[in-house]
């Protein structure tokens, strides 16, 4: 088997969808297609049928009941209904009112979580933004100092989506269970990868999207606790009250199927996908650190997804390095990659500094990464570094002994 | 996001690139100014450096370096190739838009065009001050 480029690593972005669960949905376009709220006709039936076996893929991957899965169109959509909905659930004081309740999350989480947030403070809520330390994991110590009496709600990512870190989430499940606070957990890069359980980790609210685990995009799901404690959240989106009215809107049958399916998989071959993984992943930081100086990886070396790597070049900036090395897919924590000029706020966050967040790549691997694939990464990063630090002023000032940081920039 | 044609091949394949010598030399050097506009923490810093003809006043020869995105490498490229044969007077009046529309810039990539821009007059106002030559001559911007 050659090489096709462009070689994609990426999957921290999105994956493909494996092809057993493209053919799994296929009947659910054109033979099932009846809507599952249909009750009173064997096209509903079947539907619904199918909706069912998929809650219980999805429920098994998580340890959870199918009861207690929602399904929703991904995790963004489950972030804002989880933490505005709990919110809105276990607000001390109507809406209209200051002091209404305070809510603890961090300064690194996807802007699925910090906008609806943010929202919060917006509707008389207190929110806590925990300033993660130079690793990026927050830990339950960290949970418990910001906690007050008042706290109501915590969302916590379990891996975060830029460097993999993992927090420190079955000891914050268990702190918040003794103050009796609601948990909820963004899991979009965990859950498929790495073993869940909602009882033994303590969790409330978690949500998961089905495009990072090998299924379709616009599908999600949403443990939502029926016991100890019976957890619920106020709806966000309303209508015909399907979801058991936490999510209303005709059911997404054929991603839903694909989502079931994905999950079934991810259950299967996680732990050896695991291993294999963190393989490639040792093998490409290893070799990428052994050929370039002035390389630093940012977050926890150990406390990491297997499958995340996130690497600043010093002296090379990040959209630069990706143009030079086009025919491989990452991710960059520059600016230039957005419409903003403000590199990664998650890099900063932890303490990178400017130069160092606007150096930085993600190299994301999944089911579908071939080691040759990340042999070619290696070689192609590595002569791209060295070329553009044969460009770069900042590289000669320092291989003069200059002290950059010593030096009046002009900032634009 | 997709880039010209000139754009890219002025990316993989840019002109002039390298310097007169090192910060230390050049500083001494009367025909030599040298321009180092941006800042590591906003993902560009250029650096250019021009030598000037002190007989004829000519622009004779450019080196950049860059640090930043394909199109800030582009733009000090496209930079060096334009002045050199120039008269400083000339050179100072190339604006950022010629960049824009030479590389056919999109809007993001503007402050590309503008620290190639800023990075010519800052040579230029380095060899003047080196030469004790007022910038009489400057015009207005």
């Amino acid at each position: 088997m050659g090489l096709t480029l462009p070689v994609y690593l990426d999957n921290a972005a999105t994956t493909r969808v494996d092809p057993r669960v493209v053919e799994a949905m296929l009947p659910y376009f054109t033979d099932v297609y009846g809507n599952p709220g249909s009750r009173n006709h064997r096209f509903g039936w079947a539907s619904e049928a199918a909706v069912d076996a998929a809650r219980k893929q999805a429920a098994d991957l998580i340890g959870a009941q199918p009861k207690e899965i929602i399904f929703t169109s991904g995790s963004t959509e489950g972030n804002n209904l989880a933490i505005k909905g709990a919110a809105e659930m276990y607000a001390k004081k109507p809406t209209g009112q200051e002091g209404r309740g305070h809510v603890i999350t961090a300064q690194h989480e996807h802007k699925a979580v910090l906008d609806p947030a943010k929202r919060l403070q917006k509707l008389g809520f207190d929110v806590t933004f925990l300033e993660p330390p130079a690793d990026g994991v927050i830990t339950a110590e960290q949970v418990k100092a910001a906690m007050r009496d008042d706290t109501i709600l915590v969302s916590i990512m379990w891996a975060n989506n830029e460097i993999g870190t993992i927090n420190e989430v079955p000891k914050i499940g268990a702190l918040c269970h003794e103050r009796d606070v609601i948990f909820h957990t963004d899991a979009t890069q965990w859950v498929g990868k790495m073993p869940t359980d909602v009882e033994r980790d303590g969790i409330d609210l978690l949500t998961w999207s089905g495009h990072k685990i090998y299924g379709p995009k616009g599908i999600g799901g949403m443990y939502v606790r029926r016991r100890k404690p019976r957890v619920r959240v106020v709806a966000q989106i309303e209508g015909g009250g399907q979801e058991r009215g936490y999510r209303s809107g005709t059911l997404n049958v054929p991603g839903i199927v694909g989502f079931g399916k994905a999950c079934e998989l991810c259950a299967q071959e996680m732990d050896s996908e695991r291993e294999r993984l963190l393989k490639l992943r040792t093998k490409l930081e290893t070799e990428l650190a052994k050929h370039i100086e002035h390389v630093q990886i940012n977050g926890n070396k150990d406390k990491r997804l297997p499958n995340i790597m996130n690497m600043s070049f010093g002296f090379v900036e990040g959209e630069g390095l990706m143009m030079a090395i086009k025919d491989i897919a990452v991710s960059s924590g520059s600016a230039c990659t957005s419409a903003s000029l403000e590199p990664s706020y998650v890099l900063k966050s932890l303490g990178v500094g400017d130069d160092l967040a606007h150096s930085s790549l993600r190299l994301s691997m999944g089911r579908f990464t071939k080691e040759e694939e990340v042999d070619f990464a290696i070689e192609k990063i590595t002569w791209a570094v060295h070329h553009l630090r044969e460009l770069s002023p900042l590289w000669d000032m320092f291989k003069e002994g200059i002290d950059i940081n010593a030096i009046e920039w002009q900032q634009h | 996001m997709a880039y010209s044609e000139k754009l890219i091949k002025h990316y993989e394949k840019p002109s002039n690139v390298g310097n007169f010598g090192t910060t230390a030399e050049v500083k001494q050097r009367q025909d030599i100014g040298v321009g180092v506009v941006g800042a590591p923490e906003c993902g560009d810093v250029m650096q250019l450096q021009i030598k000037v003809d002190q007989s004829t006043g000519k622009i004779e020869d450019a080196k950049f370096k860059c640090f930043g995105c394909g199109s800030a490498i582009a733009s000090s490229s496209v930079a060096t190739e334009w002045i050199k044969g120039k008269t400083l007077d000339e050179a100072m009046a190339i604006k950022n838009t010629d960049i824009v529309e030479e590389l056919a810039l999109p809007p993001v990539k503007i402050h590309c065009s503008v620290l190639a821009e800023d990075s010519i007059k800052a040579a230029i106002k380095d060899y003047q001050k080196k030469n004790g030559i007022e910038a009489a001559q400057t015009h207005a911007h």
